[in-house]
């Protein structure tokens, strides 16, 4: 242990321990802004670039990064003497005098943190004025913005880009002033291999990697007269949506969401857990066959759209591996513009089908050219979880007033196996339930295959189904992806059923859900409330939604039939490793 | 030792590759430049991303990342050259060829390029044509420097 | 020389010397030297060195007269520079700005005076070998053999007792002696810094055995220094051997020198050495039977200055983009592939063989007790002689300046020296007598920096000089942190808004207070110098930043925005100023008052020099 002072009052912290977190021991917040610590996944972008949390460390002749500067023994630390504070408004003069000031337009206004440290620390005007850098804003893809004019070089999106996600497309490029993070070769993102999962987006603190905004694509379609308006959630959203309001981490606001999609004025309201449990009516039978024949296994998930572009750039030799199926979000616009179209008597191209979905590669997996089959788009328009909590604000909607609502049906009826889709291993424990019964001669008792859960970026469990040792992984993050799939190139590791999601912890931490700040404890309180959601349903086995099972027989016939293939299963490409 | 290659960067787990700067050297020097397509074979040689291949890149002043004029022209900007009127030569030249530095001239045949010191400081200004050294140039002197070294007719692309 | 066999141990080293030096005494009793650096070469030397050969030839003297080609004598005010040497008297004549007509005289007369050629005086530099008193003005310990022998040949070098320090330190002594040597001589890092070298190579002994690394700094890139480049291709055998020893010390058995790619003759002389000291069983592996290994490679730099900054160039040996990042950890505990690694610049590991040869206490009685030893000067601007410079530490600018350097070339006063290059600063004719080290020459607000010495007189802009400075800096910093990135460039700005006459006092004070800011914020030390050159001419010259912000007026008449050419009344349209001017801007008919367009005149003078009638006036 270390003993040091921080603004004269003593600490005791373990060697190592930044000055940083030796402060926050104390209850004194250094400012920060390069530095991103995501504590569950082992991630830290250490940068020491931005220098704002400079410190008076006594006997240095420089001032201290606090974030990388490890506490010593004896240390007297002063975070807010003038000497700090000075160079700490500095720094952010300099950050500001080469920053585009339109606050009031950008897609971050009140979401940024360095309007934030701006407005904290009372920066009314700026002393160093100059040359602003000029880059093109690069809007060609579906997903994200990326306005190089507002990169402060905190190297954070980099670290999410190279280190966690092993994507490999940001960083840095030139030096000095015009130092600033571009994809490879300055490309535009479309150009290149980026999968759009939007951890960079979350990892930015301005306005550098924002979303691509739809909500003012929803609200004229909301407003077409002749359109028949449907909206599906996906199932992570329901338990983040909230925070946007206030609401603690982990409540669950699925009424409410549903009540105020309906205000805004949507005909219907269904929701993408019934297109999970229609996933695991194909998925599963895949999984079944390849099992039974022992041929092409492991089989590998396919929901996750971020996940399919990361392997048919950088895992080409895999491409046949991963099931066939469509994702939850692409079956749900299929089955709308077909099932249901003609049941309610709806011309397709006459129906609007909107997702709000926790992910920004939904943007781009719903833009896909095999997606749209006759020209008809399965779904036309995506909005992320923080779109819709803005429509909801803008619509002067009160949010937390609403009465609960129920989805409309058919479309609105799932099981507890769809909702689970939205954490990490909820795949696959969905379509181990439902192989389960499938292999056995009864139905199983226990459908809690606890041994998937959890937050942590690589499982691996051995379950029993229907009497027989399947081993099964699950991988959350590319690059615990990457790790797993090497392994298996390798030789190293064998398994029958693999579930891999493209952001770390899965879909409630997508890039398009409410910004966890760092705070991975969030993430843990999203994912237990999914499993409560998924507890508290009275049929949690995906082949027992009665909705499923309707459809089946009334248009499809069984999983795995010519018309389910033709609606509900798609190919990969092999694209540019770039 | 060094040979093995791919090891991990410290602090973070970003793949690096020791060969790479010599690599990039390597093809500079045959093509005067770093053509993409050849960056990007590298980069499947190697196993490093483009993205760590062209972060390199940009970074060192050496790469060039476009096509060099045939002709190179470096200005010396030294201490001691710039104390010794090399930037005034420097604008002459920049008059004298309608470009900047750093540039090529449209035909591609002059590359103009301003450099650190080389070495000449009693000989300031200087300017280095090709490896050709020229001491104590003043503006006049430029136009006859130029016609010894008349534009050549570009390569034959192969 | 005859084929090169390995060397099986320390004995057949020293025969080898032995024989060498046997074989030197019976050869040719004139020797001249050939100053063959990239200076030389660029001075037109290789015509004069071929006539010299050929008038051998044609006038028979191949048994009296050899030639060996050096490399950087240093005098490069001279150049071509030739070396006469008599091995009898163990005399010396320099001759300077040799021209290939001379050769016929010079070989004529050998060793005696050659009517028509320079002579220059001996004192310039006495070797290392000669013992010399310390008082006059040079002590060459790292140039002792840079510009004496032939740096391609490995014979040359061992036959100045070349490895014999390597070959002493791995038969018969210690890491740990080693180490203890290296702290009780007192060397401090020549690079810039002037961290004590021995205490480096303690730290990355003292961590656990296994693989770690030496690294040679020999990316020089300040912008008027080339003492680095002067000892690769003059003396490339020194710094292996002190690698080599470095390597003893810390228990690595690789090194890597890592290379400026701007420097080809360098490398090439490198790589032949490592080659030539392979062959002889000086690299490798069981060096002369003692069971040490070790061996070296080239990576080469691609121009970025920050990569002398030690984690900057670590990362660049990885293949990365050349960042430096936050110490702890230091490299002797985690460098090169996360290994110990020491990085040692070319000047530090120069001393090195000949601090083992000689021991601690002969290498403490040079320079001053703080600063034993000597330093290198890259001494250039408007200097009589200049050139390269190797003075004990604690030797006057004023000795260097007006005595090695014979004062102010053109007879124009002396104003200010700038060392230390981007990190330094300029001093007056005050500080003249400081006895310079690190302390002092940070004391005065400047740096020792990795050697370069510019001198400046009346006719330049100290204000100009500053923007220069942080030109570089602008150009070199990696864009990491902030205060480099964007802070370097403000203050740029606001140089240039000085220079052009549009600053305010208000200016100035920002000046100040943000060029404290960066020194205190920075990151590595690229940032936390880089303010060094305003500061430090704001502080000396602050008169010159006034006379530009108040009176709009450069008196050295160097801010070009603040120059102005016109043409007056004694003007006869002659038409030449027009015919000179480089950017066509000059316009009048014959025989007609002819006019200067402001605009496009790009302030360069020519059409002064070359008006007959004093017509252009220069404000």
């Amino acid at each position: 242990m270390i003993k040091l002072s921080v603004n004269n009052r003593d600490v005791e912290v373990p060697e190592g321990t930044s000055i940083l977190d030796a402060a926050g021991e104390l209850g004194i917040k250094v400012p920060t802004l390069c530095h991103f610590k995501l504590d569950d996944f082992d991630i830290e972008n250490k940068a020491g670039s931005c220098r704002v949390c400079v410190v008076e460390v006594e006997g240095r002749p420089t001032l201290a990064p606090s974030c990388c500067t490890p506490a010593t023994d004896g240390m007297k630390v002063k975070t807010n003497s003038v000497r700090a504070i000075n160079a700490r408004r500095s720094m952010l003069d300099l950050l500001l005098s080469n920053h585009p000031k339109d606050c009031l337009t950008c897609q971050r206004n009140l979401d940024c943190e360095l309007q934030r440290l701006a407005g904290e620390m009372g920066l009314h005007q700026i002393l160093f004025e100059g040359e602003q850098m000029e880059h093109e804003v690069d809007r060609a893809n579906q997903s994200i913005v990326r306005d190089p004019n507002k990169c402060i070089m905190c190297r954070r999106c980099e670290t999410a880009c190279n280190v966690m996600q092993t994507v490999g497309i940001l960083s840095a490029v030139d030096r000095g002033f015009d130092a600033v993070v571009m994809p490879t070769s300055k490309r535009s993102l479309d150009d290149t291999k980026c999968t759009f999962c939007g951890q960079c987006v979350q990892a930015c603190p301005t306005g550098a990697l924002t979303a691509v905004n739809r909500s003012y694509d929803v609200w004229r379609g909301l407003n077409h007269p002749a359109k028949f308006k449907v909206v599906q959630t996906a199932p992570a959203v329901r338990v983040a949506l909230g925070e946007a309001f206030g609401m603690a981490p982990g409540s669950v606001s699925t009424g409410k969401m549903v009540a105020a999609l309906r205000k805004l004025g949507f005909d219907r309201v269904f929701d993408t857990d019934f297109a999970a449990d229609l996933t695991i009516m194909e998925e599963t039978t895949e999984l079944i066959g390849r099992l039974t024949s022992g041929e092409n296994l492991p089989i590998l998930t396919s929901c996750c759209p971020g996940w399919v572009k990361f392997f048919e750039h950088q895992f080409p030799d895999l491409i046949n591996i991963p099931s066939t199926a469509k994702s939850p979000q692409q079956m749900f616009g299929a089955i709308a513009k077909t099932y249901y179209a003609e049941k309610a008597g709806i011309a397709p191209d006459n129906m609007l089908v909107a997702s709000v979905m926790p992910c920004l590669a939904k943007k781009y997996e719903a833009a896909r050219d095999e997606f749209a089959p006759n020209g008809i788009r399965d779904v036309d328009i995506v909005i992320s979880t923080r779109e819709l909590a803005n429509m909801i604000k803008e619509a002067g909607i009160q949010f937390m007033d609403l009465d609960e609502s129920d989805f409309d049906n058919p479309l609105g009826e799932s099981t507890g196996a769809g909702v689970i889709f939205g954490a990490t291993g909820g795949v696959l424990e969905a379509a181990l339930r439902t192989a389960a019964d499938w292999l056995s001669d009864e139905p199983i008792e226990d459908v809690d295959f606890t041994a998937v859960r959890g937050l942590s970026g690589i499982r691996e469990a051995t379950v029993t189904v229907a009497g027989k040792d399947v081993r099964v992984a699950i991988a959350s993050g590319l690059g615990n992806a990457r790790n797993l799939l090497e392994k298996i190139q390798k030789g190293e590791a064998e398994y029958e059923a693999i579930e891999i999601m493209a952001c770390p912890g899965g879909c409630i931490n997508g890039g398009g859900q409410p910004s966890i700040k760092g705070d991975t404890s969030i993430l843990e309180k999203r994912r237990q409330a999914l499993y409560v959601i998924d507890g508290d349903k009275a049929i949690r086995k995906s082949h027992e939604n009665p909705s499923i099972q309707k459809l089946y027989k009334e248009f499809l016939g069984q999983p795995g039939s010519e018309r389910a293939h033709k609606l509900l299963h798609t190919h990969y490409t092999e694209r540019e490793n770039a | 030792m060094l040979s093995a290659d791919t090891k991990p960067r410290r602090t973070s787990g970003v793949r690096a590759d020791s060969g790479l700067l010599n690599a990039l050297h390597a093809l500079q020097a045959e093509h005067g430049y770093v053509p993409r397509q050849e960056a990007m074979a590298l980069s499947r040689r190697l196993g490093v991303p483009l993205a760590r291949i062209f972060e390199v890149l940009t970074f060192y002043s050496y790469f060039r990342l476009e096509e060099p004029g045939r002709i190179t022209l470096s200005v010396c900007d030294g201490t001691s050259c710039h104390l010794q009127e090399g930037p005034v030569l420097l604008k002459a030249i920049q008059a004298l060829l309608g470009i900047g530095a750093g540039e090529a001239t449209p035909d591609g045949a002059y590359q103009l390029n301003v450099v650190r010191c080389l070495g000449c400081c009693s000989c300031s200004p200087v300017l280095m044509v090709d490896d050709k050294i020229y001491s104590q140039v003043d503006p006049a002197d430029l136009p006859g420097i130029l016609k010894k070294h008349p534009p050549t007719a570009p390569k034959e692309a192969n | 020389m005859s084929t090169i066999t390995p060397l099986k141990d320390r004995d057949a080293l020293s025969t080898w010397a032995a024989d060498l030096k046997t074989e030197r005494a019976s050869g040719a009793p004139v020797v001249i030297r050939v100053s063959m650096g990239t200076c030389g070469i660029a001075a037109k030397t290789t015509p004069v060195l071929e006539a010299l050969q050929s008038e051998i030839r044609s006038q028979q003297k191949e048994s009296q007269i050899e030639i060996v080609q050096t490399g950087c004598m240093g005098l490069c005010h001279s150049e071509p520079t030739i070396e006469v040497y008599d091995r009898q008297t163990q005399q010396s004549i320099f001759y300077g700005n040799v021209k290939p007509e001379q050769a016929p005289t010079l070989i004529r007369e050998e060793s005696s005076q050659a009517f028509g050629v320079d002579v220059l005086t001996q004192n310039w530099y006495r070797p290392e070998e000669t013992d010399a008193d310390v008082e006059t003005a040079q002590a060459r310990i790292v140039l002792r053999n840079t510009g004496r022998i032939d740096p391609e040949s490995i014979a040359d070098y061992v036959g100045t007792q070349g490895y014999a320090a390597l070959a002493n330190v791995v038969t018969t002594m210690q890491p740990d002696e080693v180490t203890q040597t290296m702290i009780d001589a007192g060397l401090r890092g020549r690079g810039g810094g002037g961290f004590p070298t021995g205490v480096k190579w303690q730290f990355a002994a003292k961590q656990p055995a296994g693989e770690k690394y030496v690294i040679c700094n020999a990316d020089e890139g300040d912008p008027g220094a080339f003492m680095d480049r002067a000892v690769l291709e003059g003396d490339p055998h020194a710094v292996l051997e002190a690698m080599a020893i470095s390597g003893f010390a810390i228990g690595a058995a690789q090194g890597v020198v890592y290379i400026r790619a701007e420097y080809p003759l360098a490398i090439e002389r490198l790589e032949l050495a490592i080659q030539q000291a392979r062959d002889c069983g000086l690299l490798g592996t069981n060096i002369l039977g003692s069971g040490f290994d070790f061996d070296i490679e080239l990576k080469y730099g691609a121009g970025a200055f920050v990569c002398g900054e030690e984690t900057a160039l670590i990362h660049s040996i990885e293949g990365l983009r050349g960042e430096p990042i936050f110490k702890p950890p230091f490299p002797a505990v985690e460098g090169l592939w996360e290994k110990p690694t020491i990085v040692n610049n070319v000047e530090t590991l120069a001393n090195i063989c000949a601090i083992m040869r000689r021991g601690a206490k002969w290498f403490r009685q040079i320079g001053t007790e703080k600063c034993p030893g000597t330093k290198v000067f890259a001494l250039a601007g408007k200097v009589k002689r200049v050139g390269l410079v190797e003075v004990p530490m604690g030797t006057t600018l004023r000795d260097i300046i007006f005595g090695v350097g014979q004062g102010i070339a053109n007879d124009r006063a002396f104003k200010a020296v700038q060392t230390g290059g981007p990190s330094g600063g300029c001093l007056k004719t005050e500080d003249l007598d400081t006895p310079i080290d690190y302390e002092s020459l940070r004391a005065l607000g400047s740096m020792m920096g990795s050697g370069g010495m510019i001198v400046m007189d009346e006719d330049d802009c100290m204000v100009n000089i500053a923007k220069y400075f942080l030109e570089f800096t602008l150009d070199e910093s990696c864009g990491r942190c902030t205060p480099c990135r964007i802070g370097n460039k403000r203050l740029h700005e606001m140089l240039v808004k000085v220079c052009s006459g549009r600053a305010d006092m208000r200016t100035l004070e920002k000046l100040r207070q943000l060029s404290d800011t960066i020194k205190d914020t920075s990151l590595c030390g690229l940032g936390q110098t880089s303010p060094n050159p305003v500061l430090s001419t704001l502080r000396q010259f602050r008169r010159e930043y006034l006379d530009h912000v108040m009176n709009h007026k450069c008196t050295a008449g160097v801010c070009s925005a603040l120059v102005r050419y016109d043409i007056n009344e004694r003007c006869v349209g002659c038409t030449l100023c027009a015919r000179n001017c480089p950017v066509s801007c000059i316009t009048g008919a014959p025989k007609e008052h002819h006019e200067i367009d402001q605009e496009r005149c790009i302030k360069c003078g020519v059409c002064q020099q070359a008006c007959k009638f004093h017509a252009v006036d220069k404000h």
